[in-house]
């Protein structure tokens, strides 16, 4: 075990900080995040930057259009990228962290030839279309139909928080093709792309103020059978391999970014005037806010972990629940603690003056995203029990 | 960077359980603070295992392996909840004489700044040792006046109450004792680990095999669901640990002292915490002074004070977070 670069990651390390250094500061301005068509440009800007620089895909095999680097090196580029400032994937998650990897797997040569380059160099914005407001949690008992109509699929139905769908060009849509299979063996995945006739997409308001994501309207699309990826009715397996990708290194940005955020609340209190001194002389507040830099260090280190485990052949079953749902945990903790070091300015939810005051409130609704979004931590409670510790099934 | 153990890190783990759950059993350890239970003989032959030597060099007749490989080795004695004085063994080891090989035992107390000093395992220690700012110190227990107590919190860890410490001979510097106290801490805390992981097996053999309403009890919800946490909370704390293990073998690597005080915040809130949801899962029994639930959760508590309270250490990681901090 050890913790320290080996000399190709040192030089690995090295090469990126320096290209980073030069790359970060020749970006415009970020864009208002209500600004879609702007985000859009933004973020896909940076990922043409990556692409032509040799750092997109950074862990994609080589024969895909990826860098091919280790593991430790993808977690090298996440924590260099972060640490510069970098923007994160945005726009790109879907494409680069779900269906990207679900194509390389299970996707034949045509379908890959034709979208993984276009996910690398950022021209291609993909989204998801899994949830459904009838089928959240229990994702299998979703009802989007699909009906074979020779060789198209003729699709209809409703889907629900399908983030960056406003702008996206592809969709990574579950669809059910048989409804007499039991529920997990009549569903298809299926590359929709959102250009065709039969989708409506209404931005739907997050609690955050903006619209991170979209219902999706779907009224007899025809999709070409050509379009699915994996066999008919054998979607949830295809699911499941695109799921596993969502946990691993999927928080590295969003960890970091929390950490900024708690050295910024650090900041706040100390110039935060309380009694005779300032908020950070309050021993419990320091201390709860010790109890939290304890554990995001403790997540970047299981982070470490999860990705020696992986490099060696997979992530024990679990550590990516045990993950998820404790970083969800900390970034409420996080916030609760901002809300007391802000008290009555917490009555803005927009940043005062120099202070980005409304930013430790955002962070903190942003626990409900990472305590919702990609199953519940109800729902990874529930795995660890009956998948990790063996307890019995409730039925 | 690889912070996953190896197949033989795994295995030495393995070999310190086999041996301590078959020397030590239980009903073994929740006496084992009663007066003259203190067995030298097992005691010698876990030291005969290298138990205290991991990290002592081969030439000094340790087994010349690195600080982590002693975390994952005191993991696997918290787990099993092997009687001490462990961590004073693997301190002591590198600088007195007998206790590599077990034929001295030694215990350590930190100098109180005021009050009596509480001494675990001094019933059975040949020396005691002394931390203060100025160093380490040795002292004969013989000379001194002490008061074994008839009933420590936990059955296992004898406790004897010092009135007054004497200076003693001074035995290494004030960098000795940093580090001491240091590794102590770190030491305990992989104890405290080992008692997080211990005390959720004990609670979820017993959800499965328990039946009410006509099923397993494991099968409800309210259950999973502590259970489910208590497990995210061990892995969580032991990703600390083992990165806080890694750094003091490669200090350069990162910060120990604010790794080392963060795993001691995470570690006992693990222990203290699983300990407790595992007395709750065994309901009436675990009320019981025959169900082992409650010596994880006196265990925890005595560790959790050992070199540095939870309070200190969050305090010092609150502190590495300041501006021109070492740390920062
Ligand atoms: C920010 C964000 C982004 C998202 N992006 C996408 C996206 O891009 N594409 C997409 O397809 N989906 C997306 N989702 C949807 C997300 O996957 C679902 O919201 C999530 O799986 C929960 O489903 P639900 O909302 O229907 O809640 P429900 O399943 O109705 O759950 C409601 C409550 O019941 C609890 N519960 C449900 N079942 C159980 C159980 N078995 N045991 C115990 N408790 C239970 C839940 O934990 C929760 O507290 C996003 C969600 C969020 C918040």
């Amino acid at each position: 075990m050890h913790l320290s670069d080996s000399d190709a990651d040192a030089q690995f390390r090295a090469e990126l900080r320096t290209w980073l250094a030069e790359a970060v500061p020749t970006l415009p301005s970020p864009p208002d995040p209500r600004d879609w068509p702007g985000r859009r440009a933004y973020d896909t800007l940076w990922q043409r930057m990556l692409f032509d620089a040799g750092y997109a895909g950074v862990n994609w095999p080589a024969e895909y259009g990826g860098r091919g680097a280790t593991p430790t090196q993808h977690l090298i580029f996440l924590e260099e990228a972060a640490t510069a400032k970098a923007p994160d994937v945005g726009v790109g998650f879907v494409g680069q962290m779900h269906a990207g990897p679900t194509l390389i797997a299970e996707g034949t040569p045509e379908q890959q030839a034709h979208h993984l380059r276009g996910i690398l160099t950022g021209d291609h914005v993909w989204c998801q279309g899994f949830s459904e407001p009838g089928a959240g949690s229990d994702l299998a008992s979703l009802r989007t139909r699909a009906i074979r109509d020779g060789d198209h699929y003729v699709v209809s139905g409703q889907k629900i928080w399908t983030s960056h769908a406003m702008v996206a060009d592809y969709c990574e849509l579950l669809v059910r093709t048989d409804t007499d299979a039991p529920k997990h063996k009549g569903i298809s995945w299926l590359i929709m792309p959102m250009d065709l006739p039969g989708i409506e997409v209404r931005p739907l308001m997050t609690v955050q103020g903006s619209a991170e994501f979209a219902e999706l309207f779907l009224d007899e699309v025809r999709i070409p059978v050509t379009n699915r990826v994996g066999e008919e009715n054998d979607g949830w397996r295809v699911t499941n391999v695109t799921l596993s990708f969502e946990r691993g290194t999927g928080f590295v940005g969003e960890l970091l970014d929390t950490t900024n955020i708690m050295g910024e609340l650090v900041e706040l209190a100390r110039r935060t005037p309380r009694g005779p001194g300032t908020a950070w002389d309050d021993d419990g507040l320091r201390r709860d806010i010790g109890a939290v830099a304890a554990e995001l260090d403790a997540l970047w280190a299981f982070t470490k972990r999860n990705v020696s485990q992986g490099a060696k052949g997979g992530m024990a079953m679990g550590s990516g629940s045990a993950f998820k749902m404790s970083y969800a945990a900390v970034v409420h903790r996080l916030g609760d603690i901002a809300l007391r070091v802000l008290d009555r300015s917490s009555l803005a939810f927009d940043d005062i003056g120099e202070d980005r005051t409304g930013a430790q409130l955002h962070h903190k609704l942003k626990g409900f995203a990472v305590g919702i979004g990609g199953g519940t931590s109800q729902i990874q409670q529930n795995i660890i029990a009956e998948r990790v510790l063996g307890l019995p099934r409730e039925r | 960077m690889d912070l996953d153990p190896s197949a033989e890190q795994r295995e030495l783990q393995e070999m310190i359980t086999r041996f301590s759950l078959d020397r030590f059993p239980t009903d073994i350890v929740r006496a084992a603070a009663e007066p003259g239970r203190f067995d030298r003989a097992a005691w010698r032959e876990l030291a005969e295992l290298g138990t205290f030597g991991i990290a002592v060099d081969e030439e000094a007749g340790g087994v010349g392996l690195r600080w982590i490989d002693a975390v994952l080795v005191h993991e696997s004695l918290g787990a099993a909840l092997t009687p001490g004085p462990l961590v004073a063994a693997a301190l002591a080891a590198g600088l007195v004489d007998g206790v590599l090989d077990g034929s001295v035992v030694p215990a350590i107390v930190e100098r109180p700044t005021h009050g009596p000093a509480f001494v675990e395992h001094l019933t059975s220690a040949d020396v005691l040792l002394v931390i203060d700012q100025d160093g380490v110190s040795s002292i004969d227990p013989a000379t001194v006046n002490t008061r074994a107590l008839p009933t420590p919190t936990d059955p296992a860890t004898p406790v004897s109450i010092i009135e007054e410490l004497p200076s003693g001979d001074r035995l290494a510097d004030a960098d000795t004792a940093r580090r001491w106290r240091l590794l102590g801490s770190l030491l305990a805390s992989a104890q405290l680990v080992g008692i997080a992981e211990g005390s959720t097996t004990l609670a979820v053999a017993y959800a499965n095999e328990r039946e009410q309403f006509g099923r397993p009890i494991g099968s409800f919800q309210g259950l999973k669901h502590l259970l489910a946490d208590c497990y995210a909370r061990t892995e969580v704390a032991r990703s600390a640990l083992w990165a806080a293990g890694v750094l003091v073998d490669e200090p350069e690597a990162g910060d120990l002292m604010r790794a080392v005080a963060g795993t001691r915040v995470l570690a006992a809130r693990a222990a203290t915490e699983n300990a407790k949801t595992g007395l709750q899962v065994h309901g009436g029994m675990g009320f019981t002074w025959e169900v082992d639930a409650h010596l994880f959760l006196k265990r925890a508590w005595v560790l959790e004070t050992a070199f540095g309270s939870v309070d200190e250490a969050a305090e010092a990681v609150a502190a590495s977070l300041e501006p021109g901090s070492i740390s920062s």
